[in-house]
């Protein structure tokens, strides 16, 4: 039970506060929070790999990737720090094409980056249409500064969890923490539960 | 050295003391119910709550050391924030804050990490970096550090008495500078960064703090000079402008 801050009257955001989940702003411009400097990804030698616990590691390069097939990607995303975005829109390869075929007992991933991030969630969190790696933001090719060339993009779990400048996944049986997870955050990070912290 | 894996639970947090330390931001001293101990650079999450039971959260960097007898933290009031003119303004001593924490384990120090310590601050980006030097001071820790603070004006430095105590500290103003100011001028930018950081062969271990657009360019710049990425960790305050 919180208690009531004296004076205090906060502003109502005339924005479609059902949208937010619990403890979110609206936000309306696109905050950077990275834990480093920004890497320099090049297209033309990243690739992304399937390693662990699988029948056959796979890899691809960008252009195979690409070849996969990006779709359109409408979404909201919520940020640990708060910040919640509204209605944005991405391209992306559906991560459901590139385990398409994939056999394998897992049930976590540890999500890789390129400059060593990692990040960890349950399988089922990546499968059924709810994970992509995106490349475009408004129609535009991503940043790098928000993970361009490319980003694991899972809208419905904070955004720590859609790694920046992807580079892999690796298929555990168990789940390990990634970096922001070993520093105390949630191993899930459901906006709606408010999986902010370890614990919560 | 322990690193701690979760914050707390929120808890109340009695203001005990506040003071100016520009003419838009002040510092509040905040003694909270049951304070786990920090680490330098970790911030806390904030709970203000209306009487309609309408709540904002923000995240504030810790100003204070671990050593320091108070939790500080250093709001700066932005016009059209939300909470910000409350904390930077209405809030007095007396009241009570929920908060949260110590949250964060990248951006963080300790004197036995050692060093030689680059900080680079843009702005508000000083407060951890504060935290961190206080430490460094507290501990009578001899690891080398340096400092270089960017500011609008001088009147906009935080910490203006302290800082030159707590490290070798640079200063470049972006706006306007005083008469007879000797200190920078201009953004800063791979030369200034050249001149005044440690050799990439010292392998310092850097950390940058502000608002995104300046750590985007101090961290490139320093990665071009040839410093270690992995040695580089950064804090962007604020939106990306896009």
């Amino acid at each position: 039970m919180s208690i009531v801050s004296r004076g205090f009257r906060g502003r109502r955001d005339g924005g479609d506060a059902s949208r937010l989940p619990p403890g979110q702003y609206l936000e309306s411009g696109f905050p950077v929070l990275s834990a480093g400097p920004t890497p320099r990804v090049d297209t033309s030698t990243w690739t992304f790999s399937l390693t662990g616990l699988l029948d056959e590691p796979r890899s691809w390069p960008w252009d195979e990737l690409m070849a996969l097939g990006p779709e359109p990607v409408a979404c909201d995303i919520h940020c640990v720090t708060q910040w919640s975005k509204l209605g944005t829109h991405w391209s992306g390869v559906p991560v459901d094409k590139v385990l398409a075929g994939v056999r394998t007992d897992a049930r976590f991933v540890m999500v890789h980056a390129v400059g060593g991030y990692t990040t960890n969630l349950p399988l089922e969190d990546l499968t059924g249409g709810k994970a992509w790696l995106a490349h475009e933001f408004e129609g535009e090719p991503l940043h790098p500064e928000h993970g361009g060339p490319i980003r694991l993009l899972v809208p419905h779990l904070y955004l720590w969890k859609s790694a920046k400048w992807v580079s892999g996944f690796e298929l555990l049986a168990r789940d390990e923490r990634g970096f922001w997870e070993a520093g105390g955050y949630h191993d899930r990070g459901g906006p709606w539960r408010e999986q902010r912290y370890q614990g919560d | 050295m322990t690193r701690p894996t979760r914050p707390g639970p929120w808890q109340v947090a009695e203001v005990v003391g506040t003071r100016p330390e520009s003419a838009t931001s002040r510092t509040l001293e905040l003694r909270p119910a049951d304070w786990p101990g920090h680490r330098a650079g970790q911030h806390v999450d904030l709970r203000l709550t209306a009487e309609d039971g309408y709540e904002a959260r923000r995240a504030y960097s810790i100003a204070s050391a671990p050593e320091d007898p108070y939790l500080e933290l250093t709001v700066e009031r932005l016009d059209d924030g939300e909470v910000s003119p409350y904390l930077a303004g209405e809030v007095r001593v007396g009241d009570a804050i929920e908060l949260r924490g110590p949250i964060g384990g990248h951006f963080t120090w300790s004197a036995d990490e050692g060093g030689p310590l680059l900080l680079v601050a843009g702005g508000s980006g000083v407060v951890p970096l504060r935290a961190m030097l206080r430490h460094r001071s507290a501990t009578g820790s001899a690891v080398p550090a340096r400092l270089l603070l960017s500011a609008r004006t001088l009147a906009d430095v935080y910490y203006r008495d302290e800082l030159p105590g707590l490290a070798e500290l640079g200063v470049t103003l972006t706006r306007a500078a005083p008469a007879g100011w000797t200190g920078a001028t201009g953004r800063v930018d791979t030369a200034m960064l050249e001149a005044f950081a440690p050799a990439p062969a010292d392998a310092p271990r850097t950390f940058v703090c502000g608002p995104t657009a300046f750590v985007e360019t101090v961290a490139g710049a320093l990665v071009d000079l040839g410093h270690d990425p992995l040695r580089i960790s950064t804090e962007r305050f604020g939106p990306s402008g896009s």
